[in-house]
């Protein structure tokens, strides 16, 4: 099976505070044809994110598709609170790279249409 | 101003800069720059005869941060020779008003937090409570011309005066949230820039003014995600706003036309709860490091400085804390990093000491300092100091530290419960 870059299908890939006991991000696909393909892909689940941060699956709170924004979000609890001792990013706005690394997994029949 | 809005609000409020501002007392936005816009803000709505609406004054939206920012507009109508009624709505919530809520078993925690405990209350500095769209609907009817809110749920300032006029919460606090962040709804996004929001029977508009930005429905419903956890149902004071239905289309080229969005209230109103205790203080040395050797050894370097600065101190009673950020390795990202095996040919080192004074903090830092200056480690070869130092002097005094213990919600019956408001003749 073919794989894209995220980095090819995403436009906007960020991280950020969602207050400051949470850490979210988001992935804004280019269009919904992209958008499509992820979340037909199947692989966007607890379990990706906890892959890619080294955390518990239970430490992922939520992965919601948001078709409006052609967008997948994902929350997890925040390693430190904003702020707390050994906290390195107050706003979580760096905590994003390991997303940029992802690659979906493409059935190439739907590709193109 | 020439497209007559029927005011002006802004938020000026956030949790993101961290907890220090809320417990300190500190604005994190300077005074002169707020009151550049202020001024701006403050003379268009008056000679226009429209509410001007501020939010979450001074940033934390607590005492100190609120009265700044009366005290500034105060300052500018002087100056200006301005005049008008002004609520004063305070946010400051009164401790044992939570305390007697919590032991009837009224305060839940907000997410991954810990439950709420009566030490926590004893130990927070300043307690904010986040008050949602009625305390402002509640100024505008008392003929509020401007209104200074302290801690405030962010798109209220928006959808107060909407909902004061009939229209539906929905589409009021949706545009709320859009118009919050400014021109970050826009693209190129930019926060230093504002929005025009347009709101109508079962829909509302927004569009950039400036012509160098236009709101696309990608960055208008990008927004609608932004610093939320869940992005169909955004919980607020008294409610939920539901997105599921919510439909985004193209206006115009530089304007959007949302539908579909609505409020579900909640069978119970609660209040979010923010509060932070002191921590002692800080005090941080910044270095580089260029050593082949020393970098492949960082982290038998830090624990040799970790075990000297415990065996020195052994015996001095100081309360203390010492932490390195290492930039080249983790410093960015901690434990969340899966980079585990780099290979930079430069650090970067923060090593950080708190105590519960200032001296100890310095103490702690000047000590770990020196000892990673000059400290062995395997195979060393340059043997006149491990570190470069940007800076005399090395050591920067970081001041009061605070972290965040309350992130809780409050049930309450009254939604003005906690934010009293005075009306002023200015």
């Amino acid at each position: 099976m073919k794989t894209l870059k995220i980095t090819d299908m995403a436009s906007v890939i960020r991280s950020k505070n969602s207050g400051p006991y949470e850490l979210t991000f988001d992935i804004i696909f280019k269009d919904r044809a992209n958008f499509q393909l992820a979340g037909s892909s199947g692989i966007f689940t607890n379990k990706l994110f906890a892959g890619l941060y080294g955390i518990k699956t239970e430490s992922v709170l939520n992965v919601v598709e948001f078709e409006q924004a052609n967008a997948i979000k994902a929350t997890i609890v925040r390693p430190v609170v904003s702020g707390s001792p050994g906290d390195s990013d107050v706003y979580g706005a760096q905590q994003h790279a390991p997303l940029l690394d992802i690659e979906v997994p493409v059935n190439m029949t739907a590709v193109g249409k | 101003m020439r497209r007559s809005p029927h005011a002006i609000a802004v938020d000026a409020g956030s949790s993101d800069p961290g907890p220090y501002y809320l417990g300190a007392g500190i604005p994190f936005t300077g005074r002169s720059a707020v009151k550049r816009d202020l001024e701006l803000m403050l003379e268009a709505a008056v000679v226009h005869k429209i509410p001007l609406i501020i939010g979450s004054a001074g940033g934390s939206g607590g005492e100190p941060h609120l009265k700044r920012d009366v005290d500034l507009i105060m300052e500018i109508a002087r100056e200006k020779q301005l005049h008008f009624k002004m609520a004063v709505i305070h946010a400051e919530a009164d401790r044992e008003m939570i305390r007697a809520s919590l032991r009837q078993n009224k305060i839940q925690p907000l997410g991954p937090v810990p439950c709420l405990t009566e030490k926590d209350l004893d130990d927070a500095v300043r307690i904010v409570g986040q008050m949602g769209i009625e305390p402002i609907v509640g100024a505008l009817e008392a003929g509020a011309q401007v209104i200074a809110a302290g801690r405030a749920y962010d798109p209220s300032v928006f959808a107060a005066p909407a909902i004061r006029l009939g229209f539906e919460p929905g589409p009021a606090i949706h545009l709320g949230k859009i118009l919050e962040c400014g021109a970050i709804a826009s693209t190129p996004g930019s926060g230093s820039d504002c929005l025009l929001g347009r709101i109508g029977a079962g829909y509302f508009e927004v569009e950039t003014l400036n012509p160098a930005r236009v709101c696309t429905v990608t960055s208008v419903a990008a927004h609608t995600l932004y610093e939320k956890a869940d992005p169909l149902f955004l919980p607020l004071p008294g409610g939920c706003l539901d997105l599921r239905r919510t439909k985004f289309e193209q206006a115009a080229e530089n304007r959007v036309r949302v539908t579909g969005s609505v409020f579900i209230p909640a069978e119970k109103y609660t209040v979010k709860l923010e509060g932070v205790r002191r921590a002692g203080c800080r005090t941080v040395a910044i270095a580089g490091c260029r050593d082949p050797v020393m970098i492949r050894e960082i982290d038998n370097v830090i624990e040799t400085v970790r075990e000297r600065t415990k065996d020195n101190f052994a015996g001095s009673g100081l309360e203390y804390s010492l932490n390195f950020i290492v930039y080249g390795k983790n410093g960015v990202m901690g434990p969340l990093e899966p980079v585990r095996a780099a290979s930079p040919h430069e650090l970067g080192i923060i090593i950080e000491a708190t105590g519960d004074t200032q001296e100890t903090a310095d103490a702690i830092c000047g000590f770990a300092r020196s000892t990673m200056m000059h400290c062995s480690y395997p195979d060393r070869i340059a043997t006149a100091g491990n570190l470069a130092f940007p800076f005399s002097p090395s050591e920067f005094r970081g001041g009061e530290i605070f972290y965040y213990n309350i992130y809780h919600l409050m049930e309450t019956t009254d939604p003005f419960e906690l934010f009293p408001m005075e009306i002023v003749d200015v």
